[in-house]
């Protein structure tokens, strides 16, 4: 990848005329933060609205009677049940039960449409073709740009544009059209605020982002901004805190595999590594290790790859990403510690240049969710 | 008297036998905002090179180099309790520490203004 010149989204030149710093990420030319910086960036989000091009994720239609079946071959979700514009969180799954990504997916009807990550999109792609691509078509959307509104007042600015969005509640989508353009728009992000992401063809990206960022609440927000705002949120980062090594009950997200595809349900297993990760939910197989999130005691930023210890000395963990979380105003982290410590309240030692950094295994999200799920 | 400069983007404005130390307005640029630092203890002798402290922003961690070899006199306790100061004021309230210099000859060689301003293409 180091060898290929860096890829640029279509916001390429906006970014740059708004002053951005641009980082090679995911084999992208991406913005990492604007003259705001970091820090103004991620309050502003919290308190406004802010603006992420995504463009690097891909974006991968599923088209055919037999693909929402074929997809529950590879995923751990229930897929079939998936309502008409729901939205759900998955995990790609390797025959170890490892995660080879994470990723969203949604009924549009005619086609599911599948988020994944930049980083291990042509990953994905093949294994999807190879794996289902006899059962459903398999369809990269190269031509489709995304866009991520976030905030508390993320609909308002969007709903001055297309009224309609502000109908959209948590993990739901529609079509929408804006000055001709066909938009797909769900109502879901990764900042823990309410919010959208925006499928939005390339030609239309630029016009679409400036007309955002046009009105009095929206900022452009950058990567660097995105990862505080996603730790704070307690969402983990694929490739940081979790890969192909970790199941989903290690990484914590047994929440996300819902009953029917469990030991016992209706269409129980059928996807990769599903006797592993089915005796792991079932306590059936011990696990090792979990994942954590980790307040500090003290004011000092815990990295990843921290090592962490018990109150007497052992090893048992490490911190997978950290750093001073902007809007809780206190260092705070991710962490697999081995799961006779992995209990709320538990305090470990961070050993940071050597030195001991108290820390406390806290609940997540660190910062409360403010998704808009609708009225009861 | 004038500044001078090293490689690693330290400041250092010599005040007689003293030094005052700090980072440049490049680095803290690069580093974005400062939320932690780690001082030196005042007495403690470093070598020219050796990591005497540590610059933190919320995306990176960053070493701070002794410019020259000298004891620590005094350390900035202001940019400790808020060390967004070394944005704001890098040159002057977010300064990190002062040194005694044990060898001064090496504060002449550092780089003048002028050869760290190439340095950092500006």
């Amino acid at each position: 990848m180091s060898d290929n010149p860096l890829l640029k989204t279509p916001l390429h030149g906006l970014h740059l005329s708004l002053g951005a710093r641009m980082v090679p990420f995911a084999g992208y030319d991406m913005p990492v933060q604007y003259p705001a910086g970091l820090m103004t960036e991620h309050k502003h989000t919290r308190a406004a609205a802010g603006l992420f091009d995504v463009s690097h994720m891909g974006q991968i239609r599923l088209v055919g009677a037999e693909a929402a079946h074929a997809l529950e071959s590879l995923i751990p979700m229930d897929v079939m049940g998936l309502g008409l514009h729901q939205q759900r969180y998955g995990l790609l799954l390797n025959e170890q039960g490892g995660i080879i990504d994470d990723l969203m997916f949604v009924n549009r009807g005619d086609d599911l449409l599948l988020i994944v990550n930049g980083a291990c999109k042509a990953n994905d792609l093949a294994h999807i073709q190879a794996q289902i691509g006899q059962r459903c078509q398999v369809i990269p959307l190269h031509e489709q740009a995304l866009l991520a509104l976030q905030g508390p007042s993320a609909c308002q600015a969007l709903a001055r544009l297309m009224p309609g969005v502000s109908s959209l509640v948590f993990m739901t989508g529609g079509f929408f059209t804006w000055q001709g353009h066909d938009l797909y728009i769900t109502r879901s992000g990764y900042t823990g605020e309410d919010g959208f992401e925006i499928s939005v063809p390339q030609a239309a990206a630029s016009p679409l982002a400036q007309a955002l960022l046009a009105q009095d609440e929206v900022a452009p927000i950058g990567l660097g901004a995105r990862n505080s705002l996603r730790l704070e949120a307690g969402l983990c980062l694929y490739g940081q805190d979790m890969d192909v090594h970790t199941t989903p009950v290690e990484a914590g997200l047994n929440w996300a595999i819902q009953k029917i595809r469990r030991s016992a349900g209706d269409r129980a297993g059928g996807f990769p590594g599903a006797d592993h990760v089915l005796a792991q939910l079932d306590g059936r197989t011990p696990v090792h290790r979990r994942r954590v999130g980790l307040q500090a005691l003290d004011r000092v930023p815990v990295r990843e790859h921290t090592e962490l210890q018990s109150m007497d000395g052992q090893r048992v963990g490490e911190v997978t990403s950290g750093l001073l979380g902007p809007s809780i105003d206190q260092p705070i982290a991710m962490a697999y510690v081995d799961t006779a410590h992995a209990l709320i309240g538990q305090r470990l030692n961070a050993i940071v240049r050597g030195k001991a950094v108290p820390m406390q295994i806290a609940p997540m999200p660190f910062v409360p969710n403010r998704y808009h799920r609708g009225p009861k | 008297m004038s500044l001078k400069y090293t490689v690693e983007h330290e400041w250092v404005r010599p005040e007689g036998p003293m030094a005052c130390v700090g980072i440049t307005h490049h680095a803290q640029d690069a580093l974005g905002d400062v939320v932690f630092v780690e001082l030196p203890e005042v007495g403690s002798h470093f070598d020219q090179g050796a990591v005497a402290g540590v610059v933190e922003s919320v995306k990176a961690a960053a070493d701070v180099y002794m410019p020259i070899s000298g004891t620590v006199t005094e350390v900035n306790e202001a940019l400790r309790d808020d060390p967004s100061l070394a944005n704001t004021d890098p040159l002057g309230a977010g300064w990190f520490f002062k040194v005694q210099a044990s060898e001064p000859a090496q504060i002449d060689a550092l780089m003048d203004e002028a050869a760290y301003a190439t340095l950092v293409g500006q």
